[in-house]
This record gives C-alpha cells, sequence and structure tokens, in this order.
C-alpha cells in the first residue's frame, strides 16, 4: 500500500544510545517502516514505555511518547487509549519492565483489551541495570544476580498473554527483517491488545541467547513463520512440517511415511479456541522450531470503544441529564422561599 | 399524662443497632426530613469496622448521628440529646456519646437473657450497670409492635423484622413533632419499585408515630424551628458526592472530558461510585486493577488532554507516590483526592484522621512539589474539588485534595449552585502561531506553568517522561546545573500559585491574643468551639486553612498578629510542624492534637484552647 509517509518522517532527532549490536536498533528501523506502511501520521501515534533499554524507544520515534515509571507502561497507554480512542497507541517494553514489575498491569491491559499495541522486548536480561537474570531467563542462567544460577522457572510471555485472554500474539526476532515488519503491521491494524514478542540479542549482557535461532544457517529449520491460511511448512528445503498427534503436535517430513503437503497443518489465527494457538507459540527446539510471526489475532470487542458506547447509551437514555444543572433537577430537592 | 413540648434551638440525635437493622438508612431519613422541614442539619455515620459481625455482639454495632438546629451548626454533635438504641449491644457501645438527661429509646424485646448476654453485660439491669439511671429510659417493644403492626402483610417474619427500623423512625418523628408526610414521600421513592415493601414500611413508620402519640410516657417531646437558610433548591449531600460533582463541574467548566482512574478504598470508594454512574454526562471511570494503575490511567488519560483525577485514602496515596512524581516531572495536570482514614498500614479504614498530611507534602522521592489543599466541609468539597482541577488544569501540576472518612460520609444541607456562577477553567494550551518555534518545557515565564500540547494534536507531536530533561528543548538532560535550574522552576511554578488562590481570612474574634489554627475537616468542631469561647467572654480567633502548599500569601502576616497561635489537628503535630517550618521563627505555635480516628468533640477543643490563656 503506498501511503503519503516513508521510514524517515518516523525519526525523531534524538540520537539513538543503545549499544552497536543491540536487537533493540532493528526492532526500531522495522517499526518507522511499519509505520510507514500503515501510512498513521505520527502526530495520531504515540508511544508510551516503562523504564529499560527497550523503554527508550519513544525519544528516538518523532510521533507523541511518554517514557514513564518502571513497569506502568500498559496502566498509562490504558488511560491514555481510553481518553482518546482515535490514536494509535503503542507500548514499548522489556521482559523485566513487563513481565517483573509490570507483570501485573500488562495482564490486566491484555485481559480487558485494550487497543494497544504491546512490543514486548526479551531479551532475557536486565540490561541497564547491567546483567541481572530477569523473569525470562532460564533456569539456572548464570548473572550477576544469580552467580550460582537461578533456582526458579522462567514465564514464558506467550503463555501470559493467552492465559490472560489475549486475541492477539505475535513473535518476531530481531534479526528478521523482513518478516518482522509484517508482524507489527499485523499488530497494528489488529483491533485491539497485540503483544509481540520480540525476540533481541544483548551483545553485553547475554549475547547469544536467541543464538539457536537467529543463525542464518540453521535459522529455517529451527523456525516457522506462520501465517493464517497457510501450511505449517519449514525448513531449508521447506520439507518438514506440523501435524497433531492426538491432542500433540508433531514434526513430520513430507515425502517420508506417505505424508503429503495436504497432511500438514493449516494455521488458523483467527480460531476463537486458543489450545492450538497455545501449542504453537510454545513450541520450543530442539524438537519443535520456534513459531514465529501472528500465532493468534482474534477479533473482539475493545475496551476503550466499550467505555465510549456505554456513555453514549447511557446518554442516549437521559437526554434530559445534559449537563450538571440538569442532574441536580434529578435530585432529592426541597425550596427555601 | 401531661406530654410537654420543648422548643429547642439543636438537638443531637443518635440512631444505632446492629448492622443489619438498618440504622444508616434510618438516621439519612431523618436527616433529609429535618432539612426539608428547614432545619440545619449535620450529620456523622459511625460504621462498624467489620463486616458482618455477630448479631447482636458489640462489634457490630453501626450509628448515625444526626445534629438538627434552628440556627447554624457546624458539627454533628459531640453527646446526643436522644439515643434510639436497637440492642443491648448498641446502647453499651453508645452510652459515652449521651447526654447525662438524655431520651433513651430501647427495643425491649431484644433486651432479654440472650441479648444482655451477647452484649456482654454481666448483670440483669444494663442501666444501672452503664451508670445512666439519670437518663429517660423508653422502653418501647419495638419488634414485637412491628410484627403485630405487619401481622396481616403476607410478609414472612424476617422481612417484617427488618422494617423495624420504620418504627423507630416513626416514633422519632413523634419525638420531634416533624409530620410523616415528607418521610412517606422519601419512603416512596426508596421503595417505590416493591410495592408491597413500600405498603409495609409506610404503615410500621406510622404506627411507630401513633404509638408515641398514644402512650402515656412521661417524656417531653421536642420542636426544633426551621432556620432562615438563604433562598434556594436544597439537597442533603454528602463529602464523597460532593467531591465527585465538584469535578465534574471543573470537566464542564474546562471543556475537558473527565476521567477517574480508581481502585477500591474505604472510605474512598463512593466518589467511584458516583462517577461510575455519571455517564449521562460524558464521565470515563476506569476501575483500575489496582491503586498504581488507578494513578498511571489518570496520567495516560491527562497526557490524552482530559480532565484526569484518582481518588484514593492514605494507603493509597502510598502506592500512588512514584506516579505523582512523575506527573511532577512531566508536569502534567492530575487531581490526586485522599480520602483520608486511621493509620498506619490498614489502620482504621472507616474512621477520619489527618495523619495523611506530610505524605501528601512530602511523601514522594526527589525534590518533588505539590499542590495540597483541603476540604473543611462535607458541601464544599464540591468547591474544593473544583478548585483542586482548576489548579491542576490552568498550573500543569498534581493537586492533592484531602479529604477525610468525617467529611466523606458525613452529610450537611447544600444550596445547589447553578454552573453559570463558576468561573471558566482556562488550560495553558499552547497556540496555533507557536508551532515551530515550541518546546514541550517553554515556560509562561509569569508563572512558569509550560504550554500544553495534547497528544493528537496535529503538528505537535513531542516526547516527555520521568528523566530530567533539559529545560528549553525538553531533551533528556544530566547537566547539573539545568537539574538545580529545572528543580527550583518545579518550586517556583507551585509557590506562584499562591498568588491566585484566597487570602486567609480570621473567624470568631480577630482581635484575641489567642488564634486556633485548623486545616481540613475539622472546621465545624473548631468554629463550634471558637464562637463558644467568644461567648463565654473568652476572646479567640480562629484561622482554617483549605490552602495548604502553597499557604496563602498573607499567612505570616497573619500568624504574626498573635501571641498565642494553638493547632488542633487529627494527628500528632503535622501541620505545626509545617508551620514552623514556613513561618518565620518567634511565632509561639502550641499543639492540639488527637490521634483516635475519631472527630474532635466541641467540648474537648474548648477545653484545650482554655487551658492555653
Amino acid at each position: 500500500m503506498e501511503t503519503n509517509y516513508t521510514p524517515q518522517d518516523y525519526k525523531s532527532s534524538g540520537k539513538v544510545k543503545w549499544c552497536p549490536g543491540c536487537g533493540d536498533h532493528a526492532v526500531l528501523n522495522t517499526l518507522h517502516k511499519a509505520m510507514a506502511e500503515l501510512g498513521v501520521a505520527p502526530d495520531q501515534m504515540a508511544v508510551i514505555s516503562g523504564i529499560g533499554c527497550s523503554s527508550r524507544l519513544p525519544y528516538y520515534m518523532n510521533s507523541y511518547g511518554f517514557h514513564t515509571i518502571h513497569g506502568r507502561a500498559s496502566a498509562i497507554a490504558t488511560g491514555l487509549k481510553t481518553a482518546n480512542p482515535d490514536l494509535t497507541v503503542w507500548q514499548v517494553t522489556g521482559d523485566g519492565d513487563c513481565l517483573a514489575i509490570g507483570g501485573n498491569h500488562f495482564i490486566h491491559a491484555v485481559r480487558r483489551n485494550v487497543d494497544l499495541n504491546i512490543i514486548l522486548m526479551n531479551n532475557r536480561i536486565y540490561g541497564l541495570t547491567k546483567g541481572q537474570y530477569s523473569p525470562t531467563s532460564p533456569k539456572g542462567f548464570i548473572s550477576k544476580s544469580s552467580p550460582y544460577g537461578t533456582v526458579e522457572e522462567p514465564f514464558r510471555p506467550a503463555e501470559l498473554c493467552l492465559g490472560a485472554r489475549g486475541q492477539f500474539f505475535a513473535r518476531l526476532l530481531d534479526v528478521d527483517l523482513k518478516n518482522s515488519q509484517e508482524t507489527l503491521v499485523a499488530a497494528a491494524r489488529h483491533k485491539g491488545c497485540s503483544v509481540v514478542e520480540a525476540l533481541v540479542n544483548c551483545v553485553i549482557f547475554n549475547d547469544g541467547t536467541h543464538r539457536d535461532i537467529q543463525e542464518k544457517e540453521f535459522r529455517a529449520d529451527r523456525t516457522i513463520y506462520l501465517r493464517h491460511g497457510e501450511k505449517m511448512i519449514f525448513g531449508n528445503n521447506r520439507d518438514k512440517g506440523l501435524m497433531l498427534d492426538g491432542f500433540q503436535l508433531k514434526v513430520v517430513t513430507i515425502g517420508q511415511d506417505g505424508i503429503t503437503e495436504d497432511d500438514i497443518l493449516t494455521h488458523d489465527a483467527h480460531c476463537i479456541d486458543n489450545t492450538l494457538h497455545f501449542k504453537l507459540a510454545t513450541m520450543t527446539g530442539p524438537d519443535f522450531p520456534v513459531a514465529l510471526g501472528v500465532i493468534r489475532d482474534v477479533e473482539a470487542p475493545t475496551y476503550e470503544e466499550e467505555v465510549r458506547r456505554q456513555v453514549a447509551d447511557v446518554q442516549a437514555k437521559r437526554p434530559q441529564v445534559k449537563c450538571l444543572n440538569d442532574f441536580f433537577k434529578t435530585l432529592e430537592t426541597w425550596e427555601i422561599k | 399524662m401531661i406530654v410537654t413540648n420543648k422548643t429547642l434551638d439543636k438537638a443531637v440525635i443518635r440512631f444505632c443497632g446492629d448492622s443489619g437493622d438498618g440504622m444508616q438508612l434510618t438516621g439519612t431519613l431523618f436527616s433529609t426530613l429535618s432539612a426539608v422541614f428547614g432545619n440545619e442539619i449535620s450529620t456523622f455515620p459511625d460504621y462498624p469496622a467489620e463486616m458482618r459481625a455477630p448479631q447482636g455482639s458489640l462489634s457490630g454495632v453501626s450509628g448515625y448521628q444526626v445534629h438538627i438546629g434552628a440556627q447554624k451548626i457546624y458539627t454533628p454533635g459531640d453527646q446526643a440529646d436522644v439515643l434510639i438504641a436497637m440492642n443491648p449491644a448498641a446502647l453499651k457501645t453508645n452510652v459515652k456519646n449521651i447526654k447525662r438527661d438524655a431520651v433513651v429509646v430501647i427495643d425491649e424485646d431484644t433486651f432479654d437473657q440472650s441479648g444482655l448476654e451477647k452484649a456482654e453485660f454481666k448483670t440483669d439491669n444494663p442501666f444501672k450497670e452503664l451508670n445512666i439511671e439519670s437518663a429517660q429510659i423508653l422502653s418501647v417493644p419495638i419488634s414485637s409492635l412491628t410484627k403485630s403492626s405487619l401481622a396481616d402483610s403476607g410478609l414472612d417474619n424476617k422481612s417484617i423484622l427488618r422494617c423495624k427500623n420504620m418504627f423507630a423512625l416513626g416514633f422519632v418523628c413523634w419525638l420531634f413533632n416533624k409530620p410523616l408526610e415528607q418521610a412517606e414521600h422519601l419512603l416512596g421513592n426508596k421503595f417505590g419499585k416493591k410495592p408491597t415493601l413500600l405498603q409495609a414500611n409506610l404503615k410500621v413508620m406510622t404506627d411507630g408515630y401513633n404509638y408515641g402519640h398514644n402512650i402515656h410516657a412521661s417524656v417531653s417531646t421536642y420542636t426544633v424551628n426551621p432556620t432562615k437558610m438563604e433562598k434556594g433548591t436544597y439537597t442533603d449531600v454528602k463529602g464523597n458526592q460532593a467531591t465527585a460533582w465538584g469535578l465534574i463541574a471543573a470537566s464542564e467548566k474546562s471543556g475537558l472530558p473527565l476521567f477517574l482512574g480508581s481502585y477500591p478504598i474505604t472510605p474512598a470508594t463512593d466518589i467511584l461510585h458516583e462517577l461510575a454512574a455519571r455517564k449521562e454526562l460524558g464521565v470515563k471511570t476506569v476501575q483500575a486493577e489496582d491503586e498504581i494503575a488507578g494513578v498511571c490511567t489518570a496520567i495516560g488519560a491527562a497526557f490524552g488532554g482530559n480532565l484526569a483525577a484518582t481518588s484514593t485514602s492514605g494507603p493509597g496515596i502510598a502506592l500512588k507516590s512514584e506516579a505523582i512524581g512523575l506527573a511532577v516531572m512531566a508536569e502534567l495536570p492530575l487531581v490526586v483526592i485522599d480520602v483520608q482514614r486511621g493509620g498506619p498500614s490498614t489502620g482504621l479504614p472507616t474512621k477520619a484522621e489527618q495523619t495523611d498530611l506530610l505524605q501528601a507534602l512530602y511523601g514522594r522521592n526527589g525534590e518533588s512539589p505539590c499542590v495540597v489543599i483541603a476540604a473543611s466541609t462535607p458541601a464544599n468539597c464540591f468547591d474544593y474539588a473544583f478548585q483542586a482541577a482548576k489548579i491542576a488544569l490552568e498550573h500543569m501540576t498534581p493537586v492533592i485534595l484531602m479529604t477525610d472518612a468525617f467529611l466523606a460520609n458525613g452529610s450537611s444541607a447544600w444550596r445547589i449552585p447553578d454552573m453559570k456562577d463558576y468561573p471558566a477553567i482556562v488550560p495553558p494550551f499552547v497556540p496555533e502561531e507557536m508551532q515551530g518555534q515550541w518546546a514541550p518545557y517553554l515556560r509562561n515565564d509569569k508563572n512558569f506553568v509550560r504550554y500544553w500540547a495534547v497528544a493528537g494534536r496535529k503538528g505537535f507531536a513531542h516526547r516527555i517522561g520521568g528523566l530530567e530533561k533539559d529545560g528549553r528543548t525538553g531533551a533528556i538532560s544530566t547537566d547539573p546545573e539545568n537539574h538545580q535550574r529545572m528543580t527550583d522552576l518545579r518550586q517556583k511554578k507551585v509557590d506562584a500559585i499562591a498568588q491566585v488562590i484566597p487570602p486567609l481570612k480570621v473567624e470568631g474574634d480577630p482581635t484575641a491574643d489567642v488564634l486556633v489554627v485548623g486545616w481540613g475537616g475539622t472546621y465545624g468542631h473548631l468554629y463550634a468551639a471558637v464562637e463558644e469561647l467568644n461567648a463565654a467572654g473568652r476572646k479567640t480567633a480562629l484561622a482554617h486553612f483549605n490552602y495548604i502548599n502553597p499557604l496563602p500569601a498573607n499567612t505570616a502576616e497573619v500568624l504574626s498578629k498573635y501571641k498565642k497561635i494553638v493547632v488542633c489537628e487529627l494527628n500528632n503535630g503535622q501541620f505545626a510542624a509545617y508551620l514552623r517550618s514556613k513561618m518565620p521563627a518567634g511565632l509561639d505555635i502550641r499543639q492540639f492534637d488527637k490521634v483516635q480516628a475519631q472527630p474532635f468533640s466541641v467540648e474537648e477543643v474548648r477545653e484545650a484552647v482554655l487551658a492555653q490563656f
């Protein structure tokens, strides 16, 4: 689609201060491109962030932006979108900001289905505070605050999102620029709360955390890019696919054991039941490919529209009360003469 | 026998019973019908802290005190002239709140062995045990009379007994010579959709009235004549309602939609209830997932150009502190309502204190000045909520409005204002012609207020945040001199508000040597005490503060005129300490403090001030 905007229109004059090689650069550039593709005017969008490396992103967008306090971006974005439903609202957050200190606000924004586009930059580390484990660090992870390894299980963002009845979940990989743009555009076009888990690398404190799927030579074998209506096929030779075996997913090879392309599952992102989305979103190596792209995308009424509708309904039912003076007339009153 | 009738200037009536006995409704109906009759009213609900304490127990007693007057009254009254006790526990817990010669009406059916035991009486003579034999006890079989009154109603026994509060109401109406027509009208509004219940309640109330009329009790009835009130249309308003409506008024006068982000907390929740119900006036409310989200949704709404507010009590303020600091730093308009309750921690959630003052003033990290103002009557919560919003919007700052449980749940008669008499609110929107030269922290050099470009306005896209920023461009800055300059500017901006708030005024006898000082919800008690002192020939002045930060510009000038200053507050001296830090040295600032999670009594204030002469 042709729009009047170029990625340049979304770049602010602020100097980008992330470390060279940080995965956040790729997400920022992709967001500039996605916005140009969407054609939303820079002053009709707002980017809300919390605290952390990724939360610096609003300063690099030539839009309205609010760099707030640690963990609270979902709540602030909820207020902004409810107050001003016509704005396109992005929330940029990290695994610590969103899932530790901000976990409560995050799940409630998802549950309410506020029309926010949440980019959750997951590098499985606290970078800004220089290297502590985060809620997504794998069990046993060694960091400055876990010198003997963590003893706790990590969150998987997809489970939180879908568990909070999220209607849109997607995943992108920082180095996968082309697909990432498509994913962000889909997130923005989805009416409702969109959660995009961006797997990003932290070159300084957690370099290579996503190496298993990042390296070009085996990326195609270890990830699967899901598109609604398309067969779940992946692999360097496009010969692997996903099938159901009872209640479980299994990886099969097309051409072996009589399996043809017709036997492979077709991705239905719009399916209201989220069982299969859960399974797809939680696939991990080495037995399964990591799912990228839009895993779930289901239309449902949004919070801010419901709020607006309810106000309009009550106003239609009480046309005699248009202002406070009118309202006072409906009270139990008496006259002093 | 002869029933005499006494005419009183004012009378205090206290309804109390088990929390299921409907005493709050009875008290509200009596205060409203008295107000409609033309009396001044002031009320004080005294809820039990327990959600549902065992029936008949001491901890389950709920009370509602009504002060009615033929002249101006300022408080719900110290001690009751008439006590209605629906069970022995109610009598026992309220006996400290009655005058020695009070009329005490009891439901004698509940004063049986079991009732006395539940109330932990040791003997079978509760009056002797409580040493209230000087009171005039009116023993009325309220339960059994209610039962016989409704024997043919078709209602089940439980529903019948629920009506006994109406018997008490009818009886008290007789005692105070109040015609029943108004009560009937009020009941009609209350039970209009349930005709069977309405008929039952009306019958019981009438029977209660007639019972009083017919008994041969050696008791006097009372008349409290109508007062001369200002002409107008009146309603009975509680502080929390008035607060909610004041915000709506500010929304209308500013042309900005009203947004409330709030989390339920006693005693502030009624503000959320009231605003959630006002959708016809375009109000948006978000019941947030927690206190922090309550204030944060409001901050987001302020960024989006709404009049944004959050309502809470002390524990909620503690949780919101960091976010209030964000509003200070980002310089966004925000109204934070603190309906104070007893603390610390969970404290005494249903009771009133003034112990959050220093938290409101200083309870944030960094140099983080906020405007703090306080309402002083249930009705003027309307005006101070309006003022809080006006200051927030016109000066781009968070404003903390302090009320308390006493104001929030107490009610007074309120002359309904006409909104055309209220001033316009004019936020400092950036003028269109500044496009191109504008930066987000460019200020008006008179009041140091930055210009506001609401998110979504064409041509003014910009970034703000909680990091220190360059005073000119708004870009992140860690420059030491810049930080000093910004810190000073944020303070100067709040200080400059002293120029637009009304000066401190002195009531009572301004020529006195002794000045009583208070702030917020204690106004009625302090005023009444000062009035009594002056009437007794003790010259006393009163300066009551509604504006706390900044203080009115003439504060030092006023306070310097008095030899002795007695700061009376429901905490351990927080406002006194604040005044000492702000006023010139040499003032004799004394304290009368109380931290019992109860309002002052007029008597104790009077005695405490007298001791300073």
